[in-house]
């Protein structure tokens, strides 16, 4: 494997990704994305020299709404599916200390 | 010998656009819905939702930047700036990274002595997020996305500002663009302008820019001022310490004039941006370009012109009238109804500014109608009312609103013209006060005015002064 | 003939001539559920069979009022668990969404429900469709109807055994990298994934954004073509939908190959192809070539470079559309947590299973800062050279016939163990999504051990109708070898 992944790249996309594993699954973890990460660097075959990269497959452009108001108040609706609510609001951990 | 620095200062100004719609959704933007009333799948981050960009918002961006000389980019798209925060419902941002709407312009500010171009390094699209209540019952925080999905325009300068006054000139220009174009109210108070401070300090004549902070929560020009000054006097005792300035967010607090880091170990600042795949690209054509253009409403120079040529007013008043987008607009709308500029401008000029001045008002926040205005000078002009209820009834319309007409009728404030009690009140005075009217008789004119003052009193201020003045004098001749 | 036998066409056929009710035919399926569910388990969740009966007595009065018209008016059908369905909980057969209940219908479904079909469950998936087996589910693997000792394919994998085991007469499907192709194809039953943006992705809950396309799994290539039509109408609340005017797909269902182009890509044919796929597909190359078709072999070039394009797009994108399972708004949330961060973690590291985080940290990293270019803009760079090496292909064939899968399905349990091989699995289906390319699983025959054999046709983009035609044909040839 040439992709040696270390903790820190672990923790670090841990951090991006809200994402903790216990130690055997980060064990595995790293082998998993090593070994993808070798099977990716695989495209380095190639010469993509001057190839724009295609985000959108078509070359569709210019898709716009009109700035009319459709929505009604749905409240309720919004915060059917909410683990937590309180005052019509979604109930979170205390964000500031 | 004491090293000398100087400030560097660039600015990232969010202005919420003045569309009816959010950015991506059919949501309602107006301000003061109970919470999460004005929220759908797609701006609450519903599984499955899909974001539909509203045209209005691109071509808002657009005509600013052509306002303030940008390019615009005739291939643009949309990324995803991504991180996790309650107040951002798919814990990504729709933004712009790599092909922002508009790039590479300029705002031109005067400064005391000189004019200097702030440059522009670019403007971009995204969405606002929703708002954090902290509940200290619970300690826990609460969410509300009715602010989440409203259109954002930023425009990123380049750091060529380098005090708390060319910042804030910079700004005022900036708001009194994006309010003549109709695409914003600017309001900082309300958050609807936002500015966030990027700072560094170095020596003069260094090559290199010092490591910059970038400050966040500046809800007014003071505050920018004071925290522009604090930080800059934070950095330079840093650095005549030995120590480093260390590249980071803070947050301002205004009520402690104090900024403190923003730092999490949670907080990676990695946001890795990608093109938004939900949105299509936009390409900017000639046509759409011309029509921005041809739409383009009337700025401030073009109207400070054609003030000059329509309306008979001093071009003092012409600079405080437009001024304001709002103060302009309530005096063509007065105008318009009244067709008496001279004395519109003078109300807005004396009486609405001195109490604007009172309240720590901005023009923005005017409440009054052209149309109650325009009733009020109708009175005056009638003579249905005199110089001093007018005052009276102009306080009431700048506080209140209120429909002048119907005012001075509930108060009953109209002048008196019934010419029969007036006679009958002024022999009465004429009879009650022989020493007054010897006086004047006797050639002591000034006289007059004693008796003119007892009969206002009588007529309890209602009273027509010219018919007071002309049937005294009638009454007084009797007498002679 | 039995009904439950029948193609969805034939029913509505049925129902039409009165010759039997909805509710029969609910009554019918109701119970070849209760019978195969136990042992198949294609479903999440099922519609309450009171639901089902009243839906059904609903439609049916509309079939006799002539105001339902529409082919596929009571017609049972089951629903991949990854599109919202208002009122009926849909979890991407994930723990993090195991409570969560729509308020609102993906377009598609909205329009199959217009057309008067009978909702009957949401299917088992792969979870968040990540995976080829239906194995990743967080509510248990389903079986392959054909042989229960064997996968059914994936991710649509209950959408697949639930026609193939009778228990509907279609399904949707959706399809990232063959996942729609690759369960219909092992569990005998035809697929199709349409163009890009030709079904509205309104409510179906992202995996890889720029890939993801929803289509119709069915008995029949009329089957197919008939829900591709009822559910390829523009959706203004899609940007991505196209507004075509040439989807009037069962006008295709014409039996006639004569002179059309069909390419065989030379590289499709290597090391892994399991010999009797390979044979199978060849056969079928001359069933084409004896009805007039001209078929050629060609070398498509770029074939190997898919597989690691794709994972890191779509990783890429699903780190992304993943971000908002979170434990706010809906779904699950951790128990007990210590401040947001934790809460977060927590959360998600509960909620997701193995497979999933393991795409969500490789996605993550690749657009990490410092490794964007290298990775994630390469991988758009391929991208682009692998549409080309397609436009240059499309040039020449009207058609690419290939295999669905290099195997038929594995033994349960066999892939998962081992994920890069399991990745492999999808290495022809997965440049279609690439290049946003129509194509289509028609079953083309059984391995010794009777599993089936999926045949692929890969159309130019908007090409729908050349391939269904090409599948029709194919699909009555062999019909009529069989009479015969």
């Amino acid at each position: 494997m040439k992709n040696i992944i270390s903790d820190e790249t672990m923790e670090y996309v841990g951090i991006l990704a809200k994402l903790e594993l216990s130690p055997e699954e980060k064990e595995h973890a790293k082998q998993d994305m090593g070994r993808m990460l070798d099977y990716i660097e695989k495209l380095n075959e190639l010469d993509t020299t001057g190839v724009e990269p295609m985000s959108h497959v078509f070359p569709v452009v210019n898709v716009f709404r009109e700035d009319v108001v459709c929505n009604t108040d749905k409240t309720e609706e919004i915060l059917k599916n909410a683990p937590g609510v309180k005052n019509g609001m979604f109930k979170v951990p205390r964000t500031v200390e | 010998m004491a090293k000398v620095y100087e400030t560097v200062i660039g600015l990232e100004v969010h202005v919420e656009l003045a569309t009816k719609t959010k950015i991506f959704c059919a949501c309602s933007t107006e301000f003061g819905g109970s919470p999460n009333s004005h929220t759908c799948p797609v701006c609450t981050g519903m599984p499955g939702s899909l974001p539909v960009l509203n045209k209005k918002v691109l071509e808002y961006a657009i005509a600013v930047g052509l306002a303030t000389n940008c390019d615009i980019t005739r291939y643009s798209k949309f990324d995803r700036k991504n991180y996790f925060y309650p107040d951002n419902p798919q814990n990504y941002q729709i933004s712009q990274l790599y092909l922002p709407i508009c790039r590479d312009g300029f705002v031109e500010i005067e400064t005391e002595n000189t004019s200097k171009k702030i440059r522009i390094h670019e403007i971009h699209m995204e969405e606002d997020a929703g708002k954090l209540i902290h509940d200290e019952w619970e300690n826990c925080s609460l969410v509300d996305y009715n602010r989440s999905g409203v259109p954002l325009i930023e425009i990123v300068s380049e750091p060529d500002m380098s005090s708390a006054e060319e910042v804030i000139t910079y700004l005022e220009k900036l708001r009194l663009i994006i309010q003549y174009l109709g695409a914003s109210d600017c309001k900082l108070q309300e958050g609807s302008m936002r500015a966030d401070v990027n700072l560094s300090v170095r020596e003069v004549g260094a090559k290199e820019f010092g490591t910059r902070t970038e400050m966040k929560n500046l809800n007014s020009f003071k505050a920018i001022a004071r925290a522009i000054e604090a930080e800059r006097a934070r950095q330079i005792e840093l650095l005549e310490e030995g120590k480093e300035v260390i590249q980071e967010t803070r947050r301002w607090d205004d009520n402690k004039e104090y900024s403190y880091a923003m730092r999490s170990k949670e907080d990676a600042m990695d946001y890795r941006y990608f093109p938004e795949p939900d949105l299509v690209p936009m390409m900017i054509s000639e046509e759409l370009l011309n029509d921005i253009k041809a739409n383009q409403p009337e700025l401030r120079t073009e109207k400070q012109k054609r003030y000059k040529e329509e309306f008979d007013i001093p071009e003092y008043d012409i600079d405080i009238l437009t001024s304001s987008k709002h103060l302009a607009d309530l005096f063509e709308e007065t105008v318009a109804i009244c067709k008496a500029p001279k004395k519109v401008s003078n109300w807005l000029m004396v009486e609405t500014l001195r109490l604007m001045k009172e309240e720590e008002m901005e023009a923005e926040d005017l409440k009054f109608s052209a149309e109650n205005l325009a009733k009020l000078i109708s009175l005056t002009d009638e003579k249905a009312i005199n110089s001093t209820v007018a005052k009276e009834v102009f306080q009431e319309l700048f506080h209140h609103n209120i429909d002048p007409v119907v005012y001075v009728d509930e108060k009953g404030l109209r002048t008196v013209n019934d010419e029969g009690e007036l006679r009958r009140v002024i022999e009465q005075i004429v009879n009650d006060n022989p020493k007054s009217v010897e006086d004047y008789l006797g050639g002591k004119e000034k006289a007059i005015g004693f008796l003119v003052g007892q009969t206002m009193k009588q007529m309890k201020g209602k009273a027509n002064p010219d018919l007071i003045n002309q049937f005294l004098k009638e009454e007084l001749l009797k007498k002679a | 003939m039995s009904i439950l036998n029948l193609s969805a066409l034939a029913l509505s056929e049925k129902i039409k001539a009165g010759e039997i009710k909805v509710t029969e035919v609910a009554r019918l399926v109701l119970d070849q559920i209760k019978e195969t569910e136990e042992s198949i388990h294609s479903f999440v969740s099922l519609v309450d069979e009171d639901a089902v009966m009243k839906q059904a007595a609903l439609l049916q009065e509309g079939i006799d009022k002539g105001e339902l018209t529409s082919p596929l008016a009571g017609v049972p059908m089951a629903i991949k668990d990854n599109m919202c369905t208002n009122g009926i909980k849909t979890t991407c057969s994930s723990k993090i969404l195991e409570n969560f209940v729509p308020t609102y219908s993906s377009h598609a479904v909205e329009e199959l429900e217009k057309a008067g079909a009978l909702l009957i469950g949401k299917t088992n998936m792969d979870e968040f469709a990540m995976g080829s087996t239906t194995e990743t589910s967080a509510f248990g693997i389903t079986k392959n109807p054909v042989n229960i000792e064997h996968v059914p394919g994936g991710s649509s994998g209950g959408s697949a055994a639930s026609v193939a085991a009778k228990q509907c007469y279609f399904s949707l499907g959706s399809d990232t990298g063959g996942s729609i192709r690759l369960p219909a194809s092992y569990c005998g039953i035809v697929g199709m994934k349409p163009t890009y943006g030709t079904v509205s992705r309104y409510g179906l809950i992202a995996y890889g954004s720029s890939l993801d396309q929803i289509g119709p799994m069915a008995k029949t290539v009329a089957d197919c073509a008939t829900v591709l039509e009822v559910i390829s109408t523009y959706d203004e609340k899609d940007s991505t939908s196209m507004k075509r005017s040439d989807t009037d797909f069962t006008a295709a269902l014409v039996r006639d190959v004569k002179g059309m182009k069909i390419g065989i890509p030379r590289d499709y044919f290597t090391e892994g192809l399991q010999v009797e796929v390979k044979e199978a597909v060849l056969k079928a190359a001359e069933v084409f070539r004896s009805m007039g078709a001209i078929v050629e072999e060609f070398d498509l070039s770029l074939v190997e470079y898919a597989i690691p394009a794709y994972y890191t797009i779509a990783s890429a994108e699903a780190s992304s559309n993943l971000e908002r399972f979170d434990g706010i708004k809906y779904g699950y949330r951790t128990k007990e947590y210590e401040g947001l961060h934790a809460m977060y973690k927590k959360t998600r590291s509960e909620g997701f299973g193995a497979e999933v985080k393991r795409r969500i940290m490789l996605g993550s990293f690749v657009l990490s800062s410092g490794y964007y270019d290298a990775y994630y803009l390469k991988a758009l760079r391929t991208k682009a050279l692998i549409k080309k090496a397609f436009d240059h292909a499309f040039a020449s064939y009207d058609m690419i016939l290939g295999p669905v899968a290099p195997t038929t399905a594995p033994k349960l349990g066999m892939s998962l163990s081992d994920p890069m091989k399991m990745y492999l699995g999808d290495i022809y289906t997965i440049s279609a999504n690439l290049a946003g390319l129509p194509a289509i699983s028609v079953p083309c025959g059984f391995d010794q051990a009777g599993l089936p054999i999926g045949l692929q046709l890969t159309g130019d983009c908007f090409m729908e109708k050349k391939i269904i035609q090409a599948a029709f044909s194919y699909e009555q040839e062999m019909i009529q070898k069989e009479v015969e």
